[in-house]
This record gives structure tokens, sequence and C-alpha cells, in this order.
């Protein structure tokens, strides 16, 4: 074992440093554009670099890097030090790319792939409906071919970045006569049309990160479907294999549990700081040796694909022990906000990536933790995928019977 | 950056594993559990013969020389089949001799426990749970005098290093004047302890023995962690394979949803946390700096996880799993034992916020 990246990767570590020291902020005229035209401007010059959008091939605007999970993470770490652009976030790079690459005509790669990656284009992800949550298959929103063109009707929701979007990849129902899975098709669709209307979706929280969207005949031309009619729900499965980033949401439970300590060693309890109480140590602790463990799971993940080896029953379970860690740290930092816990955090932002702090912020951690554990397939959905993918259980029953 | 295991490594776990299978199947180890008195001796003379004895003493010694991780890897297979015997506290004497003997002392007595021909153990726990070198309080000035209680294999040891005050450590012969053994019961039974009475026994002290100490003491916790782990993944898979053929409303009690997400909850318990065995091992082997915490944390946290996947184990299992009969007893004691040897998680999360500057 060994933990050290090797001469080779602080070579590479020192390479991206010089490039960040030069490239980033810009300066001179360049620092007086907008902003997102510096980001995306700082960004094409990482690509050239070979820094970003590594699996992207050059001609759909990638860097096409050979596969290297450990100069990612080098990357990615020099990136965030240097609080420099990164890769595009959003649902648009990290899914429709990868599924345009593997299952898109050239034409479709050509068109869509290079602004997105830049994060020029902005997409949203038309999948859940009201009916349809976790049995996802069940979904009805309809769309017809009329002509060269399809046109939809029906209902999207929990849609991040809809309001925002250019753009949506949506499953829609086209073969109404067929099975539940086999009558789906993967369409994408222009946002900016009269067809559909967005509806921002409040949270407990008091923002708005989510959205309804209506269709009432919405349109898109024939050919904007990504695989062919009916293979939307194989479309949507698609997984790639590249650089996955193991490590990513370790960092963020290790970094919201530094908050934590922070947090405990200002607060008081009978005059001293709570951090001095022994059921406060306990409690730190006992979450961190599962923060720990989630962290050195994540070298475990990277050791296992630097090594070309399966994520196996581990990768599972990235998601569901993420959440339970987030709740545990917002229960105990609730305990020791004390009245702090009476105060309003409606509509309090914060900065994607940043721990919480203060109050609010706190509060506002306790209720997205409980985001964190809905979003994406719910907790009780993870343990269905662990028994069955991870422990070989049987499937569900009634998941096996509905049609 | 290699956070995984080597092809020896692997190699040596499957060595024990398969060692096991075959030495150990489910009727000796229920032999060797209900047995009053302590007859695991011809599986740790198998052991001793796979060089598992002298895996923690120098090649110059005649042992395997290699590191705690691997100890580790053993003690894991160790649980996993809930093997009786004396690894921990032969391994943690050899591991007291490599590092604080002197070169004498080592001489005289490593390559011997090396090859098994000679048993060590290890007595750390004076009576009120003062199991920590700081607790110390047994006089050893020529003569050791004082009560060591939970001394694993006590009646068979030949060499035991036994803690003193200053929290330093002695080397104590079973068979000189002044020991007395007395059996002690606890609920493991594959572990058989035994309470130590000196009373003016000759000792001689390790050279380097406080220093020794803590790092035998952190080696014990990585070592016990590595059991819990190995223990807790065979409580989860015993429970799985029986929701696979346990049959009620004539189907396999695995597809119903509510023992599905308990088996879910055990496995991300136990699966997660191995990778927090691995690297308290490996800080004791290269990150001195974080080695103690690192254990602690280890300790603590497996601990708890395996006592809770072992009553969740129990629970899966229905009435049978309640059962003397039923083999879940075995492992679900042997988390007992691993929980309170050496000071309880509470103890080393109070420590490990210390050591953190809480």
């Amino acid at each position: 074992m060994d933990l050290s990246y090797g001469e080779r990767y602080e070579a590479l570590r020192r390479e991206v440093r010089g490039f960040l020291e030069a490239g980033w902020p810009l300066r001179g005229r360049e620092a007086e554009l907008p902003k997102r035209e510096q980001t995306f401007l700082f960004r094409r010059r990482a690509i050239e670099a070979g820094y970003l959008a590594r699996s992207i091939p050059k001609r759909y605007g990638g860097s096409e890097q050979p596969a290297d999970p450990l100069a990612a993470q080098v990357i990615r770490e020099e990136f965030a030090r240097r609080r420099a652009p990164a890769e595009a976030r959003g649902i648009g790079t990290m899914m429709l790319v990868p599924t345009l690459l593997d299952r898109g005509e050239e034409w479709q790669k050509e068109k869509w792939i290079p602004k997105t990656v830049l994060g020029e284009t902005l997409w949203c992800q038309g999948y859940s409906e009201p009916g349809s949550g976790s049995d996802l298959a069940s979904l009805r929103t309809r769309a017809e071919r009329v002509g060269d063109e399809w046109v939809i009707h029906g209902q999207k929701i929990w849609t991040s970045d809809a309001q925002r979007a250019d753009f949506m990849f949506c499953l829609c129902r086209t073969e109404p006569g067929a099975p539940k899975h086999a009558g789906i098709s993967y369409l994408l669709i222009d946002m900016k049309q009269p067809g559909i209307e967005v509806r921002p979706l409040r949270q407990m929280t008091g923002s708005a990160d989510f959205n309804e969207v209506f269709f009432d005949g919405a349109r898109t031309p024939h050919d904007w479907i990504v695989g062919k009619r009916g293979e939307g729900w194989l479309v949507s499965r698609t997984t790639l294999k590249h650089e996955r980033n193991s490590i990513g949401n370790a960092d963020l439970a290790r970094m919201q549990f530094d908050a934590l300590v922070a947090l405990a060693r200002e607060a008081r309890r009978d005059g001293r700081p709570a951090s001095e109480c022994p059921d406060v140590r306990q409690r730190l602790a006992r979450i961190e040796g599962y923060v720990q463990s989630h962290l050195y799971s994540g070298y475990r993940q990277l050791t296992d694909e630097l090594r070309g080896r399966g994520p196996g029953a581990l990768a599972l379970m990235t998601k569901l022990n993420y959440t339970n860690i987030g709740q545990e740290i917002a229960k105990l930092a609730l305990d020791l906000l004390g009245d702090g816990g009476l105060a309003d955090p409606t509509g309090h932002e914060r900065e994607p990536g940043e721990p919480p702090r203060g109050a609010e912020g706190w509060l506002i951690h306790y209720m997205a933790s409980l985001g964190v554990a809905i979003a994406g397939g719910t907790a009780n959905i993870q343990r269905n995928v662990i028994a069955e993918r991870g422990l070989g259980l049987p499937r569900d029953a009634f998941a096996q019977r509905s049609k | 950056m290699d956070f995984g295991l080597s092809e020896e490594q692997e190699l040596l776990q499957g060595t024990v594993r398969q060692f096991l299978e075959k030495e150990c199947p489910p009727a000796r180890l229920r032999e060797l559990f209900e047995s009053p008195d302590d007859r695991s001796g011809e599986l740790w003379a198998g052991m001793a013969e796979l060089g598992l004895a002298g895996l923690a003493v120098p090649e110059r010694e005649g042992g395997a020389g290699l590191a705690l991780l691997e100890l580790a890897l053993v003690s894991e297979q160790l649980g996993y089949g809930a093997a009786p015997g004396p690894f921990l506290g032969h391994s943690l004497a050899c591991l007291a001799l490599a590092a604080g003997g002197s070169p004498e002392q080592q001489r005289r007595w490593l390559p011997r426990l090396a090859s098994g021909e000679c048993l060590g153990s290890i007595g750390f726990a004076e009576p009120g749970a003062a199991w920590q070198p700081g607790d110390w309080r047994l006089s050893a000035a020529g003569r050791a005098r004082g009560v060591k209680a939970f001394v694993p294999a006590a009646e068979r040891a030949d060499l035991l290093v036994i803690g003193a005050a200053g929290g330093g450590l002695v080397l104590v012969e079973r068979g000189a004047g002044g020991v007395k053994v007395e059996p002690q019961d606890v609920a493991d039974r594959t572990r058989r302890v035994g309470r130590l009475v000196l009373e003016d026994a000759p000792c001689e002290a390790l050279a380097d023995g406080v220093a020794a100490a803590l790092r035998v003491r952190d080696a014990a916790l990585v070592l016990l962690a590595a059991d819990a782990l190995g223990g807790a993944a065979r409580c989860v898979e015993k429970s799985v394979e029986y929701a696979k053929t346990r049959e009620q409303f004539g189907v396999p009690i695995g597809h119903f949803q509510a023992l599905k997400h308990q088996l879910a909850d055990m496995a991300l318990e136990v699966e997660p946390s191995r990778a927090l065995v691995w690297f308290a091992a490996h800080a004791f082997d290269h990150i001195p700096d974080e080695a103690a915490r690192a254990a602690a944390l280890a300790k603590a946290h497996l601990c708890d996880v395996y006592m809770q996947v072992a009553r969740d184990a129990v629970e899966a299992h229905g009435g049978i799993g309640y059962t003397w009969e039923c083999d879940l007893q075995i492992w679900f004691k042997r988390a007992l034992f691993d929980r309170a040897f050496c000071g309880t998680p509470s103890e080393h999360r109070e420590r490990a916020a210390q050591l953190a500057g809480w």
C-alpha cells in the first residue's frame, strides 16, 4: 500500500499548478469580460492543455486523454485548491454527454457535446413524473409522431435547472401498446418554445432548486432521438467507462465533518466549548469513524479502478453511506446550535461545494441532508439495489410483476 | 497511490481461509467451543506449521518479517472463521519483543516464538478495566507482584509479556516460581483467558518497554478491529445465505423487503469499514504520526459495527438464531470479546478525541 501519488504524479501536480498560476484568474482585458465568458475562455485553455474533458474525443471539443484516474484526481485537487473553473457541472456533462458518446448519431455528438462540455449549453433531465418516482418506467408523458416532428404532452417533475436549461433529455412514451419498458423513447427537446411551461417548485428550505415542467403540444424534430424508438429505457441506463470520481463525495463528507468540529469548538455548553463535553466528543468520534471509512473506501475504489477491476458492491453503497453520514452530521449540528435551532433559514443560499456555516447554514444542511436521501434514488431504493445487486437477494416481487 | 492488497497479501488471506475451512469446519469449531477446557492446541500447531506463529517476527530471528497489515489480514480471516486459539496474544508478544526487546532478549525468545515451539501471550488488564499503559500499577522491580486479568491462553503460554507500573513491559516465564494462573470464564470460548497472580515472580524488563507498550497496544487495537471486520462480514454472509434458503409464505424470506433492507444496512455497516482497518494497519506500519489515533478509531468503529451486526444476524435468523445450537452465538460472543478486550469503543473514542486536540 502506498497513499502517496508518486513522483510521476507529483510532477504532473507541479505542472498543473504552473498552468493555474499563470492562467487563473484571468488578467488584464480578459478579467473585464463577463464571468461566464471568463469561465468558457479558461475552460477552453484547460481543455487544450489536456486537463479537462479528458474522456471526450478532440473532434467533440474534448482533450482526448488516455484514461488515468490518478491524473484526473490530481487535476481535480489542484483546480479546487486554486478555485479555478473545473469540469462544467450539471446533468448535461454527467449524463447526457456519456449517453451521446455511447449511443448518439455522429451529427448529434457534433452538435451538442462541444458546448455542453464548456458549460455554454445547459441541460435538464426529464425523467420523474408526479406518478412515476421510484417506478420510473411507468411514466406517461407521451410523444406522438406527427409529420417529421414529435408532439409532446404530459408533465415532468423534480426537474433541476429547467428554468435556465437550453435543452431537456426526456423519456417519453412513444409506443403506447408496447410493454412498460419497451414503449419509451429518449428525446431531446428545446426548452425555449411555447408548448413548454416551467413552474418552480419551492422546497422546504425556501429556495426553488426544482421545477415542474408541463408539455402541451411541445415539438421536437423527429431525429432528435437517441437510440431507436422504444429503446429509451436502455439508452437511459447507459453507463460508460470513464474516469469515475470515487473520492468526490468523500471529500465533501470530510469537509462537512471538519465544519462540524469547528461548530463544536465554537458552541458553548455551561460556558465551556461544547467540544469538551463527553457526549459531544463521543458523537464526533463516532461520526468520524464513518467519515474515514468512506474516505478510505474512496481510495480503495480508486485503486480498483487503476487496476482495472470492476467497482463491486462497495460502489453500490457510496450514495447511501454518504447520505447517512450527512444526516448524522446534521443531527449533531442541530444539538450544538442550541437556540440557533430556532432561526429561520428560509431562502438562505449556500455556495455549492462550500461547508455549512452559521445557524442558518446548518439548518439548511439539516433539511438538505434529507434532499440528499431522496434525490437520485431514495435511501430505500438504494437498499433494494444493495440487497439485490450487491448481496444477490431476489428481485422485488412487485417490481417483477408490474408491466 | 495504491490502496489495495497485493497478490501476496490476497494469497495469505486465501491460504488462511482454506486452512480453516479444512481444519476447523463447523463441527470441529463447535467441539472446541463446547469443550470445558482449551483444546485448541492442535489447531494452533497447524497454524504454526503454516508460519502464522512467526508472521511478525523479523526474518533474522526466523520469522516472516511481515508488517501489521499482514497480521491484520490473518486476524480478519480468524475472525471470519471464529477460529479458536492464541493467535492474538502470541502475535502481540512477538511484536513486543521485536519492538522493545534487547538483541539478547530477541535472540533468546523470538526464534522459538516464531516456530511455535514456545507460546507467547500478553497481560495488560488490571482489575477495574485498567487496560492502558498509563493505568498499570503492577509492581515489577526485579520481582513481579500483582494481578493481571484476561490474559489470553494464560494456562498454556510459556512466555508472558506483562504491563508494569510506569507503562513498561516485563517478561515473565509461566514456569518460574511465583506465577499462579486461574482460569477465567468468558462468553467467548474460542479465546480462553486466565487471571495471572504474580507473587514475587522473577521478571525481566523489556529494554525499550515503554515505547513498545504503546506500539503493542495500538497493534492490539488494529488486530481486534480486523477480527471484528472478519466476524461482522461472516454474520452478514450467514444472514444472506439464510434469507436465500429459509422459506415462509411459499418463498425464500429474502424476497421480503423488510428483511432485504435490514441485510443491506448490515452490509453497509461492514463493507466500507474494511478500508478503515486497512488504513489503521497501514498507518501503524508507515505513518507513525497517525498510527495511534487511526488504531483507536478503527477499534471503536469496528467493534461497534460487529456487535450490532451480530445482533442483527440473530434477529434475521428468527427463533433458531437465538438457540445455543445455532453457530451464530459463537460469532456473537466473539463480538463481545473484541468489544471489551483492550478497552471499550467509548474509551477509545475519548482517546481519539484527545489525540485530535478537541
